[in-house]
């Protein structure tokens, strides 16, 4: 096997990486604050790319730029869930609330298919044209934007959650619902904003991924898929285990795509799923038992 | 009760004298979804373990038969037990990982889907069993191979599909097994303290759905005359397989039913209906809304309430 080919295997699996860390981020804050898995995630990055197609073709916004536009387009998304649909099954069963956003993914998925139709698309950037060399090593300038640009957008979030009022009453009512309230939070919007950052997590993920890879309404599953294989991976709820979780299930997907077939490449990840959810079901970085 | 249930198979035996071919291939598909539901609503349903990931038996069932007709010859109304066995095979797998691993809801939830997953990760890059293009099985018209000119014959092979699953379900219901399940739905630790081997009744309940499941199989290829990965084991299938119990009243006997009588003649329709249009995709965005209806106002389903509404109106 070429050194060359793995080493750049290496270097666009973790590149492609930011964005599954992003996705990922998105899913474990909703999961983390109000233990709902967001079942259209997926579904919420495809209407992000499908956004960040509109801006590009319509009023010639280019996708690095427009990201920004589409991350608030999918909070208000989020938000309207979380305040219509989620609030009122915050309590209930997990299977109840699976089977909910199953539903919202349904929804979403085949909204896109009769507002879009079923073929695949792409954004054109003029980032995406150029590529850099490092010795034998090419490095393509979108993939290298897309992924400064998610770590960016993972360490405000993380800035955010850490530092504001806001994001400490986020963190407040993750940790400890009833006590948040006892405290005065407004724990119901404070689940509201918590969902709609998600989404907006996943929005911006979707137009930064956009330039770098076709898309259809159809691919939204196994988006949200491959976020439910992260988060698990590493841990559920753990910011910190999203982020990494995602650059390594990526970096494991390219080397399967090299050592096995590019079209096998989730069969890696789904093994790392099965033995993780076997011998530690809390993930790399959780805490506790599942 | 009994009676209404002897009427009612009456009824659908006599059916197809009267029935127009569309209407039959419409009741094809209401009762091979019932029975792939009612398949489902033993370890779904009735022990509570959400598997989002019963197209892996529909797909493992369906090539296991369609490649030993195939390759070996082997007829498969013989085939369609083989796939049943080898499903529950796989059922047994993933319900011994994910019971003895003590995985719960979510947890759960996405073994079955990353098994399914994997299943049609293999079957799409196995040129051996046909590759992304899938098997096809030539027409020949022949009963022994499962094959009928008339599509009334399926009718009544699908019929007795939904009956028999129907009749499995109704048996472990009457029987302390079926008590077991349930409490092991309701409060699986409590079930435990009381001395009941809870793995050995959940394992017991994937086994048989499987079972069920993977004999499915053999009937969406001979029906079909072909199978893709994609179609077998995709994620959507296993949606289509989950929704129609819970629309209907998940962990009931008529739930499954009522749920596919609901819902397949829907998609049936509006598929044809709509994608003349040029809007496909609009069945799914109604299934997606009374999902979300039934979790918000019919927890229950729609069969318990429609009993509730029965015996008010007789008083």
């Amino acid at each position: 096997m070429d050194a060359a080919l793995i080493g750049q295997g290496l270097l666009s699996g973790l590149l492609f990486g930011g964005v599954y860390s992003l996705m990922a981020v998105g899913l474990t804050l909703i999961f983390g604050v109000m233990r709902v898995v967001n079942f259209a995630h997926g579904d919420m990055m495809v209407w992000g790319m499908y956004l960040a197609w509109m801006l590009a073709t319509r009023l010639g916004v280019d996708p690095y730029a427009g990201f920004v536009l589409c991350a608030g387009g999918l909070f208000v998304v989020g938000f309207v869930v979380q305040r219509t649909l989620v609030d009122r099954i915050v309590d209930a069963p997990h299977e109840m609330q699976i089977l909910l956003m199953l539903g919202v993914a349904l929804v979403l998925e085949n909204a896109a298919l009769v507002a879009f139709g079923p073929d695949p698309q792409r954004v054109r950037s003029a980032l995406t044209a150029s590529t850099l060399w490092l010795g034998p090593i090419f490095v393509d300038v979108g993939r290298l934007v897309t992924f400064g640009l998610a770590v960016l957008l993972t360490g405000a979030l993380y800035l955010f959650l850490a530092r504001t009022p806001l994001g400490r009453s986020v963190r407040a009512a993750a940790d400890n619902p009833y006590g948040a309230l006892v405290i005065g939070t407004d724990v119901r919007r404070v689940y509201a904003v918590a969902f709609g950052i998600g989404a907006a997590c996943v929005g911006a993920a979707g137009a930064l991924v956009s330039p770098i890879l076709p898309f259809q309404p159809a691919g939204g599953l196994s988006l949200s898929v491959a976020s439910f294989n992260i988060v698990i991976i590493g841990g559920m709820g753990s910011l910190l285990g999203a982020f990494v979780g995602g650059l390594l299930v990526s970096v494991a997907e390219s080397m399967g795509a090299v050592f096995l077939a590019p079209s096998m490449k989730e069969l890696v990840s789904f093994s790392l799923l099965i033995a993780i959810l076997l011998f530690r079901p809390a993930g790399l970085f959780g805490k506790g038992s599942a | 009760m009994r009676w209404a249930a002897v009427i009612a198979i009456a009824v659908l035996l006599a059916l197809p004298a009267v029935l127009g071919s569309y209407a039959i291939t419409v009741f094809i598909f209401i009762f091979f979804y019932a029975f792939l539901g009612q398949a489902w609503n033993i370890i779904g349903g009735y022990a509570g373990q959400l598997s989002v990931g019963h197209a892996a038996f529909v797909g493992l069932g369906a090539y296991t038969s369609a490649m030993l007709s195939i390759h070996a010859g082997l007829t498969p109304w013989i085939g369609m037990l083989v796939g049943g066995v080898v499903s529950a095979a796989l059922g047994a797998l993933i319900g011994y990982l994910g019971f003895r691993f003590g995985l719960r809801g979510f947890y759960f939830v996405l073994l079955t889907v990353a098994f399914a997953e994997i299943f049609r990760i293999i079957a799409l890059n196995t040129d051996w069993v046909g590759g992304a293009q899938g098997l096809y099985i030539t027409f020949t018209g022949d009963p022994r191979q499962f094959q009928f000119q008339d599509n009334r014959v399926y009718y009544y092979v699908s019929l007795g599909l939904m009956l028999l699953a129907t009749g499995v379900v109704a048996w472990i219901e009457r029987h302390r097994f079926g008590a077991y399940l349930v409490a092991i739905r309701e409060d699986e630790n409590a079930c435990e303290a009381l001395g009941v081997d809870t793995f050995r009744y959940k394992m017991l309940a994937i086994v048989v759905s499987a079972f069920l499941t993977g004999i499915g199989g053999t009937f969406y290829a001979f029906y079909l005359f072909s199978l893709q990965p994609n179609s077998v084991f995709g994620i959507p299938l296993s949606v289509e397989i989950v929704i129609r119990p819970i629309v209907g009243g998940s962990g009931t006997i008529l739930g499954p039913i009522l749920g596919s009588f609901i819902l397949s003649p829907l998609a049936e329709l509006s598929r044809t209906y709509f994608s003349q249009g040029g809007w496909t995709g609009m069945h799914l965005i109604v299934y997606g809304a009374l999902l979300i209806g039934v979790v918000l106002f019919l927890p229950q389903g729609a069969y318990p309430a429609l009993r509730r509404l029965l015996l008010r109106v007789r008083g």
